[in-house]
């Protein structure tokens, strides 16, 4: 699971089967500074409550799908929680 | 299995219900001669504390099993604390 930071939305009348009533959301990666790295993704919001700007992890891949209530959907990135505080210990910062 | 160093915890208080009260840790996936190598927010279920080494398995299926349940988005697991790496 990583961090990212919701940038918008995406709205997708035509979807396919089991992606009725999932909202999409898209989400850009962050590495553990929390500063942004690599691409954009869109994600399904899981957790049905995350807002713009905010932060958030999610998780990629398989495991995506099993975020939703129906588990077999072609979903690839999902968001799982919304991030309240992040505690970063580090000796070489 | 990843070796990693744990650097800090997340605190998610709105999240999905199979993470509820557990803990979330911020690791840093390290190479064999200790460079930091990307991170992962990880599970733990072997109460490993921030500094010290450990291994994740990052895969679904070994990862539910492990919390016991057959269905979940998880991943990633702190599945162990290392001692030492020869």
């Amino acid at each position: 699971m990583h961090l990212g930071r919701v940038m918008g939305t995406v709205v997708a009348t035509t979807k396919a089967e089991g992606l009725d009533g999932v909202k999409f959301l898209i989400v850009q990666p962050l590495d553990k500074h929390q500063r942004d790295t690599g691409t954009p993704v869109v994600a399904a919001d899981a957790v049905a409550m995350a807002g713009l700007g905010e932060l958030v992890y999610y998780v990629a891949s398989r495991e995506a799908a099993e975020a939703l209530p129906e588990r077999f959907v072609p979903v690839d990135h999902a968001i799982v929680g919304l991030v309240d505080q992040v505690s970063l210990v580090e000796a070489d910062q | 299995m990843k070796i990693a160093q744990v650097v800090g915890t997340v605190v998610s208080p709105i999240s999905h219900p199979i993470f509820e009260g557990q803990r979330l840790l911020l690791c840093d996936l390290v190479d064999t001669d200790g460079s930091a190598n990307g991170y992962l927010i990880a599970l733990d279920v072997v109460n490993a504390g921030v500094g010290e080494r450990v291994l994740i398995c990052d895969e679904g299926t070994s990862a539910r099993q492990i919390l016991g349940v057959t269905t979940g988005p998880i991943r990633s697991v702190v599945v162990g604390i290392i001692d030492q790496i020869t």
